[in-house]
């Protein structure tokens, strides 16, 4: 009877334990407005941080539809991001990094202003990493959270001059942590030793970021930064080789997927830097569930033949059943495809 | 049936998957819903997502923009979806990922124009999970597999329904497996069950196939070139690559005009292979109390098989074809037995291929007797 009892009682406390390991959505860590957590000061929209919210960028980008990105990292009083061996950081709990998207009207002519589209924050819950897209008000005085995402119009002029229309996709809740992701848990891309590197104009002068950090008291155990890893700019020519520079935007753009540990396993193709097999960067590597994602083509990488690479086809479509990457993108990344065509073309010479 | 609804839902669904409690049910209402964008579950568990019947609750993502696939669960554990259809979705239909106890019950995943090759690759499509079970479902049109099971283990597809794909029902580099009473014709390919090089999860094996009719898959094979599918020949019944300890039994194979029923390396596939630990062979397959049946005709002849099968057997080609690779670390070989009067025969590629005349030339082996195995197979089994 005894025993019975026991394990009636432990069924009962089922649904709790589980109500506990996943439930309670992690949405009530976030606040509805973005003013609420002020990280700013004055006209929010200048993003003027207050003291404790730190500017910062990485070295290489992923690309979003050409938007601008500004970023910010709010470590909470006193605490101190510890330095791993690999080249990433544990951050303390209540961390938050922030990443605002916006658009110059003319991106030849930074005078006529820009709009505000949205703000991403990543905050380091007890439950994780959890990320929350705001969006801005017409009036660009508010962002307000928006869990299941938002599509906006969006229009500038590229630096060719030309105009151009497209609509903007708002990531969802879910979908932050698409890329967010690593063996089922949610962590920073960015924030990594080797994509923060390189200097950074602060307002009392330039400085590496890493060395400013730890001169702020934001960083425990960072060894001496010229020992570090640096990935290369890619948008920049004098920052390292084509195949270098190409590296750096693959893995930027890819490698949250295609990376042991997260969804595009699945295919074996694996685009993080560190990657060396060449089958698994893709070269000579038929798809395994590509689909018409594949062109009619045989392999990821057919060197010197870009034309006939699946990874090149996959990033000149915008067609969401062949595209690469699946989400966050409406516009080709004209810039980005050329680099890792001369890279392909280069291969092997 | 409601009238269409242009996107009404679909903030409203995805909200409610976002904020979803374990143990909730969320329902799909009847309509033809159009959705623009990937419907998304992330990191849920104890979720029945429900429509009002297969045919009456309709999410159609003919005018999809955004995301590859029509509805994508990740990371979650003990999902139900149940009585819905999802309709044209740019990429795969429905793909589950790094989740643990997925049921799908009456779904359908269904491209409307007919078969062709800017259908979606996958229509039902696990990967990477434990506990699958998909039933009286149906899949129609997908570019490579309609129900496809992939890199998972512990799994029951049954009394479902798949035509005009490339190929019904895939079973990959999947353990534990059981493919019972499904109706999959019509196809390129009827029930395939591979081990594929460079995944993650790199063996499969302990899979059942029995019980199930698997008739006239002769359809084109419209899967974008480039993909492994792309090479299964129109006219293959259940087709076995580069596995190992598959069973196949009382299944009915009717009118598949290739390759009834097919055991093959991946050498078969003329690919090179990089992947060190993968085994491109097959050992220990058993094909026993299966009723094979095939009108006289010509196999396909677009393909090297076909030709070959042509000019050695013209209009009647066997039912059972085994490519002569032989796992050679693996005692344990291809067994067949009591499947009435199939025909057989052993191509023997490793030495029939020395010339590319050579195989017209060579008798191939038609003698069973190698392959009767010593162990007698119970005329019935018993089904769980």
């Amino acid at each position: 009877m005894s025993r019975l009892l026991g394990k009636a009682n432990y069924l009962a406390l089922l649904p709790l334990l589980i109500a506990l390991l996943f439930g309670g959505s992690p949405i009530k860590y976030a606040k509805p407005k973005l003013s609420d957590y002020g990280f700013f000061e004055g006209h929010m929209a200048n993003h003027n941080p207050v003291p404790g919210v730190i500017p910062y960028d990485v070295s290489a980008k992923l690309f979003s539809d050409y938007a601008l990105k500004s970023r910010f990292i709010a470590l909470p009083k006193d605490q101190q991001l510890a330095y791993q061996k690999d080249g990433t950081f544990n951050f303390p709990q209540e961390s938050v990094l922030i990443k605002t998207f916006y658009y110059p009207k003319n991106f030849r002519n930074s005078d006529q202003g820009s709009r505000l589209i949205e703000t991403r924050l990543l905050i380091n819950s007890p439950e994780g990493w959890v990320g929350f897209p705001y969006v801005w008000n017409f009036e660009q005085t508010e962002a307000y959270l928006e869990i299941a995402g938002k599509r906006l119009d969006v229009s500038f002029i590229d630096q060719a001059g030309q105009s151009i229309y497209f609509e903007y996709s708002v990531p969802n809740f879910n979908q932050c942590k698409g890329c967010h992701v690593n063996q089922n848990r949610m962590i920073p891309i960015g924030p990594k030793v080797r994509l923060l590197n390189h200097d950074f104009d602060y307002d009392d002068g330039k400085m590496n970021q890493l060395e400013k950090w730890n001169v702020l008291d934001m960083i425990s155990g960072l060894p001496s930064v010229s020992s570090l890893p640096h990935t290369p700019d890619y948008n920049d020519l004098e920052s390292g080789s084509i195949e270098e520079r190409a590296r750096a935007l693959i893995d930027i753009n890819c490698a949250h997927c295609h990376r042991l540990g997260a969804p595009g396993e699945t295919s074996g193709l694996f685009l993080n830097i560190e990657e060396t097999d060449p089958t698994r960067i893709g070269i000579h590597k038929p798809p395994v569930a590509a689909g018409r994602g594949s062109g009619n083509l045989d392999y990821t990488i057919v060197p010197q033949y870009p034309d006939q690479s699946i990874m090149i086809y996959r990033m000149e479509s915008t067609d969401p059943g062949i595209m690469m990457p699946e989400l966050g993108r409406k516009l080709v990344h004209k810039e980005g495809v050329e680099l890792v065509k001369k890279w392909i073309q280069e291969m092997g010479k | 049936m409601a009238g269409v609804l242009f996107a009404s839902i679909e903030k409203n669904l995805q909200t409610q998957f976002i904020l979803a409690e374990p143990g909730d049910t969320i329902t799909i209402p009847e309509g033809l819903h159009l959705i623009r964008g990937t419907l998304s579950i992330e990191g849920k568990s104890d979720l029945v997502i429900r429509g009002k019947s297969i045919d009456q609750s309709i999410l159609s993502f003919s005018n999809q923009d955004e995301g590859a696939q029509g509805i994508s669960i990740t990371n979650s554990i003990n999902i139900t979806l149940e009585g819905f259809t999802v309709q044209d979705t740019k990429g795969d239909a429905i793909k589950i990922q790094y989740t643990d106890g997925i049921i799908f019950r009456h779904v359908k995943a269904e491209w409307t124009g007919g078969p062709k090759k800017t259908n979606g690759a996958y229509g039902l499509y696990p990967v990477q999970c434990q506990n699958v079970l998909i039933e009286n479902s149906v899949s129609i049109g997908a570019s490579d597999a309609g129900i496809y099971v992939g890199q998972s283990n512990n799994i029951v597809v049954r009394y479902n329904t798949a035509y005009d794909n490339v190929a019904g029902i895939e079973i990959e580099n999947s353990n534990n497996a059981e493919v019972y009473e499904n109706h999959s014709y019509h196809n390129t390919g009827g029930i395939l069950i591979f081990d594929l090089p460079d995944l993650v999860q790199k063996k499969g094996g302990n899979i059942r196939v029995f019980n199930n009719l698997v008739e006239s898959n002769n359809l084109f094979n419209f899967a974008p070139p480039g993909n492994i599918v792309g090479k299964v020949i129109p006219g293959t019944g259940v087709l076995i690559l580069a596995c190992s300890n598959v069973h196949v039994y009382q299944n009915t194979i009717l009118n598949n005009k290739s390759v009834g029923t097919g055991v093959v390396s991946y050498f078969m596939t003329e690919e090179t292979i990089k992947d060190s630990l993968y085994n491109p062979y097959t050992a220990d397959v058993h094909i026993y109390n299966n009723t094979f049946d095939r009108s006289p005709g010509l196999p396909e002849l677009g393909y090297d098989i076909g030709k070959l099968l042509a000019v050695k057997y013209g209009r009647n080609t066997p039912d059972i074809i085994y490519d002569g690779m032989q796992d050679p670390e693996n005692s344990a070989g291809l067994c067949i037995q009591n499947n009435d009067d199939a025909r057989f025969t052993d191509l023997d590629i490793e030495h029939n291929f020395e010339e590319w005349y050579s195989p017209f030339i060579s008798n191939f082996s038609e003698d069973m007797s190698p392959h009767n195995c010593g162990r007698e197979h119970p005329l019935t089994s018993s089904v769980k």
